[in-house]
């Protein structure tokens, strides 16, 4: 492994113009897949893109749908919600209500991007620029998937996954396994770990770890829960008060598999499995405009470079920017296919915004950021992807002028107002409070509710106490009952759910008895 | 420089094992639309596939999420008339929740609250249609088989592989574009040349306006002329394919006749039940015979012959006569189907019901006049108690290895009354 290249100051000269352009037929072929690869490679190379290794795979329509419905992975463990999605997919292709991605890549190394058969060589080359290098080297660069995720052994952890749940389903049943895994995925949201980092394992050790990992917590498990208490606990009297956890706990997933009484060993593996993919997502759910634009932008430059340096022809150019824009096409609101903002949209215009705060900035740039305005863009783009998530992207890079050229406005929904309040515009008093409302939409914190492990009634009934923190006093969806069943599932016990709201108070509360059996 | 990876003959169809899961999970759901479909579907229409449908909160995973009301804080693109402080009337509904932050969960239900609608296909319609009826699994191989095909020519086709390309055909049409686009110019061109010729017949040495005039006019014949060479000789869209379609060979012909009892004791549960019956009889005929006649025959005291519309959904009372049926069947027979051309199969259903002194008609009618003339008859008695028809079915069944008779009160009964038709058959294939 060679040590990080250092961000280029600026992006390296053309090594030779090439004689004609490369042929443009809308047909594919694996060698002319190759040439474009070569030159684009090449062109990623002089703006410095540090990626993983690459394996560009060509699918089938029929191969996509497939990995679509396991979450875009090329293995995962099986279960009936995937079905659900597949059959989602196909009916949708199938009668012409959707189109297919035209990518997916995977955050793995080395990086595998998949191709689909259907594209056009225009089409591919798009891709190739969009996913092998833009989406590429955003998993290699961004700090939260260079601090969450493990791309060299995610496949591998995955077909570990997939025959440890084939084999549990051989020994316990399918019914058992799969009623087990929906507990388990009802609460994946709540099952990744927001501050600590995970350690990193080969699959080997993971395997060697299964076992003791088992015998311990089972070990564990019983010690919190010893009825008789041993003479060395002496001070058993004082644990009446205890509370347990000490400190609240976020990661409920962790919790369960660790503290939950009655789970079996291979139930503890199931939770951790389940845990450990959506810790493995837990990245891209907070990074989707950066990743996108981050993508949308390098594919734009390279073949836009590639077109300069005369290596493009007209047709191929003119064909992947009519895909391009329709990919960053943001419809106004109350335009019928107006739903949220697009973050290609969004990230391409934030990073291209941040090329030209550098290389051409106005005085209003020059006030709202004094440390990028006017320094060389290619470093200062790099650092933007790399330290930052959408939401910190967006509080610290959306510029004004931006925010005029999209006419972002804020709006206000209280529920005890009768009228919706325009909170802010893109005019001088609003942009930081548009800023700052935008990049709090994107921060998953209030995206999703907070809930937390609060209390377990260790001397009674076992029964297990969440607490959901109100965002703003938004009151949880009417789902909580049936979550907390699968809730009461995994605990065993009875388990109880207590909303608070701003102020301390308990406003909702949700119940379920211990299951039965 | 890596490989690119070929991937699209790996590993197709992964799914399938998620779409299994699914599929079992909501069992009762596929049953049950099953059987609505075969109730409302004609016996010649049974091999499709259906869509179900699921409401979607029977499928929905529960999520921890936010509901309406607090306080929501949206941002969108596109302002056109607001300034700050502007006030908006909320929509009447209640649920302003377009876009924004309550996205995350929007997603897979864009299509609102409909019920998750998907397609069985026909395998697994005819799957499940098959564990209902309980039949054995080298039968369900043998009715689930496809039959033998063969590609026979039809027409012309304007794509396929070159190996099928019609030559002719394709040099006829190229003749007539050619003819077709450049008529018109080749006129225009003759005209100019004959006018060519005049003009230099006429031309006195000197004349500088006629030169000029004669060389406008070469330049034009030289244009047209062009424009005649450029349309192609061949083009793509001249090109015809021979095309082959593949049709199912089986075998010969058959006519199956459905006899009922439609009296005032065959309620729908016991027709549904009888349907299905017919149903059995009419898939095993499909898998052997190319061009199979239904004849539906119902009876009270009285037999006539009816469409299945009427066959299966028309209500009628009275009393019982079922020899009536078996004479209206043999009369058919002689007019309409000779048995040295088709095979003829009967099958007959009926709760058992009869007038008691026509009981032993029946048997005799069967016995002598049906029998020999048909392949198989089959008869099901959808009700429990013995009647004299029952009794008197009986005796036949000893004497003749072609007739078979069995109690159904519930679908998975049904299969063993062909049992020994199917076995027959199994053992051919075997």
């Amino acid at each position: 492994m060679k040590a990080r290249p250092l961000a280029l100051e600026q992006p390296l000269p053309l090594a030779e113009r090439p004689g004609e352009p490369l042929p443009g037929p809308s047909d594919w072929s694996f060698e002319l897949i190759e040439r474009y690869h070569r030159i684009i490679k090449a062109t990623a190379d002089r703006f410095g893109l540090d990626t993983y290794p690459n394996q560009l795979e060509i699918i089938t329509a029929e191969q996509m749908m497939d990995a679509y419905a396991s979450v875009g992975m090329p293995v995962n463990y099986r279960h009936w919600s995937y079905g659900k999605e597949f059959i989602a997919t196909e009916k949708n292709y199938k009668r012409g209500h959707m189109g297919l991605a035209y990518e997916i890549v995977i955050n793995s190394n080395p990086c595998i991007s998949y191709l689909m058969e259907e594209n056009t060589l225009a089409m591919q080359a798009l891709v190739i620029a969009h996913a092998a290098y833009g989406h590429n080297s955003f998993f290699k660069g961004n700090y939260l998937f260079r601090m969450w995720t493990d791309a060299a052994s995610i496949i591998d952890y995955l077909v570990y996954a997939k025959n440890y749940v084939a084999a549990c389903e051989e020994k316990h049943g399918m019914e058992t396994v799969e009623a087990f895994l929906d507990s388990c995925h009802a609460l994946a949201n709540h099952g990744v770990d927001r501050y600590r980092r995970p350690t990193r394992k080969s699959l080997a050790q993971e395997l060697a770890e299964r076992a003791d990992r088992e015998a311990y917590a089972q070990r564990q498990v019983n010690d919190l829960w010893r009825t008789l208490p041993r003479k060395a606990e002496k001070e058993a009297a004082a644990s009446e008060t205890r509370r347990f956890p000490e400190e609240p706990q976020e990661n409920l997933l962790y919790f369960i598999e660790k503290n939950a009484p009655l789970l079996e060993p291979w139930q503890r593996e199931i939770v951790r499995i389940v845990r450990k993919v959506a810790q493995y997502f837990y990245p891209q759910r907070q990074t989707q405009v950066m990743n996108e634009g981050w993508a949308t932008f390098w594919h734009h430059k390279l073949l836009n470079t590639m077109y300069d340096d005369g290596f493009l022809t007209d047709g191929v150019m003119i064909e992947w920017l009519k895909s391009h824009t329709n990919v960053i096409y943001q419809p106004p609101v109350g335009h019928p296919a107006y739903s949220g903002i697009n973050p290609y949209a969004l990230g391409f215009a934030m990073y291209t915004d941040i090329q030209r705060i550098c290389e051409s900035p106005t005085d209003e740039d020059r006030a709202w950021f004094p440390d990028i305005a006017g320094k060389p863009w290619l470093p200062t783009l790099h650092e933007a992807m790399r330290n930052y998530k959408d939401e910190s992207f967006i509080g610290q890079y959306l510029s004004p002028k931006l925010m005029r050229e999209l006419r972002l406005f804020a709006i206000r929904d209280d529920e005890k107002d009768a009228e919706y309040e325009v909170a802010a515009i893109h005019d001088e008093r609003g942009y930081r409070q548009v800023r700052e409302m935008l990049s709090h939409q994107y921060d998953l914190g209030s995206r999703e509710p907070n809930i937390q492990v609060w209390n377990v009634n260790l001397r009674g009934d076992r029964s297990l106490t969440l607490r959901h923190f109100q965002h703003k006093d938004r009151p949880l969806h009417d789902t909580a009952a049936e979550v907390l069943k699968h809730v009461a599932r995994l605990w065993g016990f009875g388990v109880q759910l207590e909303s608070v709201n701003g102020k301390g108070d308990v406003t909702k509360r949700f119940s379920v008895p211990a299951p039965a059996g | 420089m890596q490989q690119i990876i070929d991937r699209r003959l790996a590993g197709k169809n992964k799914s399938i094992g998620n779409r299994e899961r699914f599929l079992r999970r909501y069992k009762e759901q596929v049953k049950e639309a099953v059987k609505r479909a075969i109730d409302g579907r004609g016996i010649r229409d049974i091999e499709r596939g259906e869509d179900i449908r699921i409401p979607r909160k029977d499928i929905s995973e529960p999520v921890f999420g936010h509901g309406q009301g607090g306080i929501r804080e949206v941002v969108h693109p596109g302002n056109r008339e607001y300034v700050q402080g502007d006030r908006i009337e909320k929509p009447k509904s209640g649920s302003g929740g377009q876009g924004g932050s309550g996205k995350g969960q929007a997603s897979d239900q864009g299509e609102g609250e409909d019920d998750f609608v998907f397609a069985l296909s026909k395998e697994e319609f005819m799957q499940v249609f098959f564990e209902d009826l309980a039949l054995p699994h080298l039968v369900r191989t043998q009715l689930a088989e496809v039959p033998e095909w063969k590609s026979h020519r039809a027409g012309f086709s304007s794509d396929g592989t070159p190996n099928n390309l019609h030559v002719v055909r394709s040099m006829r049409g190229a003749l007539g574009r050619r003819i077709a686009l450049g008529a018109g110019k080749r006129r225009t061109l003759a005209e100019l040349e004959d006018e060519l010729a005049d003009c230099r017949a006429a031309l006195q040495p000197g004349d500088a306006v006629a030169e000029a005039h004669i060389k406008a006019l070469l330049e034009r014949i030289e244009l047209l002329r062009g424009r005649v060479e450029r349309i192609p000789y061949l083009d793509p869209i001249d090109l015809r394919y021979r095309s082959r379609v593949r049709v199912p060979v089986p075998t010969s012909k058959a006519v199956m006749f459905c006899l009922m009892d439609v009296s005032g004791s065959m309620d729908e549960s016991r027709k549904e039940l009888s349907k299905r019956f017919f149903i059995l009889l009419y898939l095993f005929l499909t898998r052997h015979y190319e061009k199979i006649e239904l004849v539906f025959i119902r009876h009270h005291t009285q037999a006539q012959e009816v469409d299945e519309q009427n066959f299966f959904h028309a209500r009628e009372t009275g009393g019982t006569v079922v020899s009536s049926a078996l004479v209206l069947m043999e009369e058919i027979i002689r007019a309409r189907y000779s048995p040295s051309e088709w095979n003829i199969y009967g099958a007959q259903a009926s709760d058992g019901d009869n007038w008691h002194h026509d009981s032993g008609r029946c048997r005799e009618l069967l016995s002598e006049k049906l029998l020999p003339l048909v392949r198989y008859f089959a008869y099901v008695q959808v009700a429990e108690e013995e009647q004299n028809l029952w009794e008197e079915y009986t005796q036949l069944q000893a004497a003749h290895k072609h007739f078979a008779m069995k109690k159904a009160v519930s679908a998975d009964q049904i299969y063993p009354v062909f049992r020994d038709l199917f076995k027959k058959e199994g053992a051919k294939a075997a």
